[in-house]
Parts: structure tokens; C-alpha cells; sequence
């Protein structure tokens, strides 16, 4: 329950430690669960489907695993496995939409 | 609550959303040029996109007391046609006395490809001869990291760029190092789907501190919301940081960048 947290009060330099665990899961958990269980219902749905696993998803299942990897900076672990790492521009761009992950990770 | 909205598309909202925004504490609304959803077929389109921003859109913020701002440019989408954009380019001078024009943005990339960067290397030559401040788009999703990297190599090679008169926007987790390493001010919008939630906007504050950050909603055709950055002040109330912190960040930060333009006011 956020309702029954104490008012939190930082100085004006903001400090990633202030919160302790117990205020951070007060405030967080039941987003974090909810966000969880749609991730899980997502892998289940893909797999109900059938068909060929594309890029997307084995870049998913990827990014999946950093979060077990007891790795720090889990969020930029993600983003990263989701990015195009090389370093020479394309030739020509063939449109303008990004798809959410590199498609050079495929097969 | 004051803040300043530095970054946000009004040409396609409805007159609600300043409503909304003015009553949320909005005092100064900053528009970038951006794509508008399709390829525009001349560069005299782009002529009337720019009278659009300098002459209407500032009456129709100011109907709700607050100051409009632009910045001009041909956005990455529409990049890849190196004569168009070298047509529109060409236009740009005559609009940059305009009292409302801050610079130039959002300029960069969005495909990575070798056109963008050639047009992007004409709009940091625009930028450089005219003294302009610079409001650099980083691409979306996976082509974020590689075109950061792309960009911050084009602006450090060139001397005459200042990096605290260039902001690099749309940073996320894996980005916001680079480019603050590198001495420029970062961007986090702040969007339903993409780019940063008000959480980890929040989150990256407090790891990578507040000094050369602002926050923006980027609100446009697509999906977003003009009302993204109160919503993120709210998350930092509820994270315990006191007003004083929230408003260096959302207010004064917007302010103390583009205060370097002269014609920036907001009082």
C-alpha cells in the first residue's frame, strides 16, 4: 500500500541511496509484479501461436536473461541486447521505423 | 509547480492540451521541428512549417499565458533526400532572427544511414556559422546506441561545437553516459511505450545526477502525453525529493540551457 508510507524527505542533491529497500518496494512491487506477469503472459501467447521465432524474440529471450544474470545495471544490460552495436553507418535507409530490436542478431 | 516543456510537437495537438499544460504549471513550450507524420513533397512545405512555428503556434500558446519557443531544421525522418534537405537548409537563415527561434533541432539521425549523417554534418555547418544553439534527436529503439555514438563523433570533431550549448535528447539507460561524459546536456522524454518511463526518468536522475538533464514529454501525433513531465515531478514527490529538487529540474535546468539563446525569456 502506497497509501500508508511515510512522507520521504531528501535534500535537494539526489542521492540513489535514500530510499531504503522496504520504501522502494512499498512503492514499486506491485508495479513491478504486474509488469512481470504481462511479460509472462506475452511468452505464453508468442508460444500458443506457433510459427518460427523471429529476431525480436530471440533478442527478448536475451534480454531475458540478463535480468537473472546478477549483473548490475540491469536496465542498460537490457537495452543493450536489444541494440545494433555496430559502428558503420548503413548505406541507404530502407524506411523509418525502428522494430525494437537489431535484426542482425537473427538465426 | 512551475516547468518549462522543452520539448513538445503543439503543431499536432489540439488547443486542450496547452489548456491542460498552462493548468499544470506550464509557463514556456518549446517545439522542435519534427516530421509530421509523412514525407513533405518540396522544401516549400517546410517554408510553411516554419512560418507555422514562428507565426501561428506562439499566438495559439499565448491564448493560455504561456511563451512559445521553436527550433528549425529538416528532421532525421526525412533526411535520406540529401537535395531536399540541402533545399530546406537553405531557407533556414531567413527565420533565425525570428523572436521565437532558439536554434537549430531536433537535428540527428534515425536510421543511421550515410544520407542522415551527410545531412546532420549541414545542419552542425548551419549551427556553426550562425552560432546557434543545438537540439540533437538520438534515433529509436535498437538504432539508439549506435547512432549516439555516430552523433557524439560528428559534433566532438567539430571545434567549433560547444558541447554545453548542444543538448542530446531521447537518452536512455545505455546512452545517458556517452553523452554527459562528453561534457553535453541530455534530454529524457518521457513516453507511454518508448523511450523513458517517469520512473526510470527519475531513476537516471538519481544515478547520473541533475546538473545537465532536463525532462520533456516530446508529445506529438504519436503516442505520448503533453502532460508527462508534472506526472514525473509527481513521481519524484513520491520518491520524497523535496520541491526545491524537483523544480532545479524541471524549471531551472530548461531554463539555464536555453537561457544561452538571448531571445529565450520567460518572466
Amino acid at each position: 500500500m502506497i497509501y500508508g508510507l511515510p512522507r520521504l524527505e531528501k535534500s535537494s542533491i539526489v542521492n540513489k541511496n535514500d530510499m531504503t529497500q522496504q520504501q522502494v518496494l512499498d512503492l514499486y512491487f506491485l508495479d513491478a509484479r504486474h509488469k512481470l506477469i504481462e511479460v509472462a503472459a506475452f511468452l505464453d501467447r508468442v508460444e500458443r501461436a506457433g510459427g518460427k521465432e523471429d529476431f525480436r524474440l530471440i533478442a527478448f529471450r536475451a534480454a531475458l536473461d540478463t535480468l537473472s544474470s546478477g549483473r548490475n545495471e540491469k536496465v542498460k544490460q537490457v537495452l543493450l541486447a536489444f541494440s545494433d552495436p555496430t559502428t558503420t553507418p548503413i548505406a541507404k535507409a530502407a524506411g523509418k521505423s525502428a522494430t525494437g530490436a537489431w535484426a542482425g542478431k537473427k538465426g | 509547480m512551475r516547468y518549462i516543456e522543452p520539448h513538445a510537437h503543439m503543431v499536432s495537438r489540439v488547443t486542450d492540451d496547452y489548456e491542460r499544460m498552462a493548468l499544470a504549471g506550464c509557463e514556456v513550450v518549446c517545439e522542435p521541428a519534427f516530421w509530421a507524420g509523412f514525407d513533405r513533397s518540396s522544401a516549400a512545405g517546410f517554408y510553411d512549417y516554419f512560418c507555422q512555428l514562428t507565426e501561428h503556434e506562439p499566438k495559439r500558446a499565448a491564448r493560455f499565458g504561456l511563451k512559445h519557443f521553436s527550433w528549425l531544421c529538416i528532421n532525421p525522418k526525412e533526411a535520406e533526400d540529401v537535395k531536399l534537405a540541402a533545399e530546406v537548409i537553405a531557407l533556414i537563415p531567413e527565420f533565425l532572427d525570428r523572436p521565437n527561434v532558439l536554434g537549430i533541432g531536433e537535428i540527428g539521425l534515425n536510421k543511421n544511414s550515410r544520407n542522415e549523417l551527410k545531412v546532420l554534418e549541414m545542419h552542425v555547418e548551419l549551427a556553426a556559422q550562425h552560432n546557434q544553439l543545438v537540439l540533437v534527436h538520438t534515433p529509436h529503439l535498437e538504432d539508439k546506441l549506435k547512432g549516439t555514438r555516430l552523433i557524439l563523433e560528428v559534433l566532438k570533431s567539430d571545434k567549433r561545437i560547444h558541447p554545453e550549448r548542444v543538448i542530446i535528447d531521447h537518452v536512455e539507460e545505455h546512452t545517458v553516459g556517452l553523452v554527459l561524459d562528453a561534457g553535453f546536456w541530455a534530454g529524457m522524454t518521457l513516453y507511454p511505450e518508448t523511450k523513458c518511463s517517469p520512473a526510470r526518468a527519475v531513476d537516471i536522475l538519481e544515478t547520473h545526477g541533475q546538473k545537465q538533464i532536463w525532462l520533456n514529454s516530446a508529445c506529438d501525433w504519436g503516442v505520448s502525453d503533453p502532460l508527462a513531465v508534472p506526472k514525473t515531478a509527481l513521481e519524484m514527490k513520491k520518491r520524497g525529493h523535496q520541491a526545491a529538487a524537483i523544480d532545479k529540474v524541471i524549471y531551472q535546468n530548461p531554463q539555464r540551457f536555453l537561457g544561452q539563446c538571448p531571445k529565450f525569456k520567460n518572466r
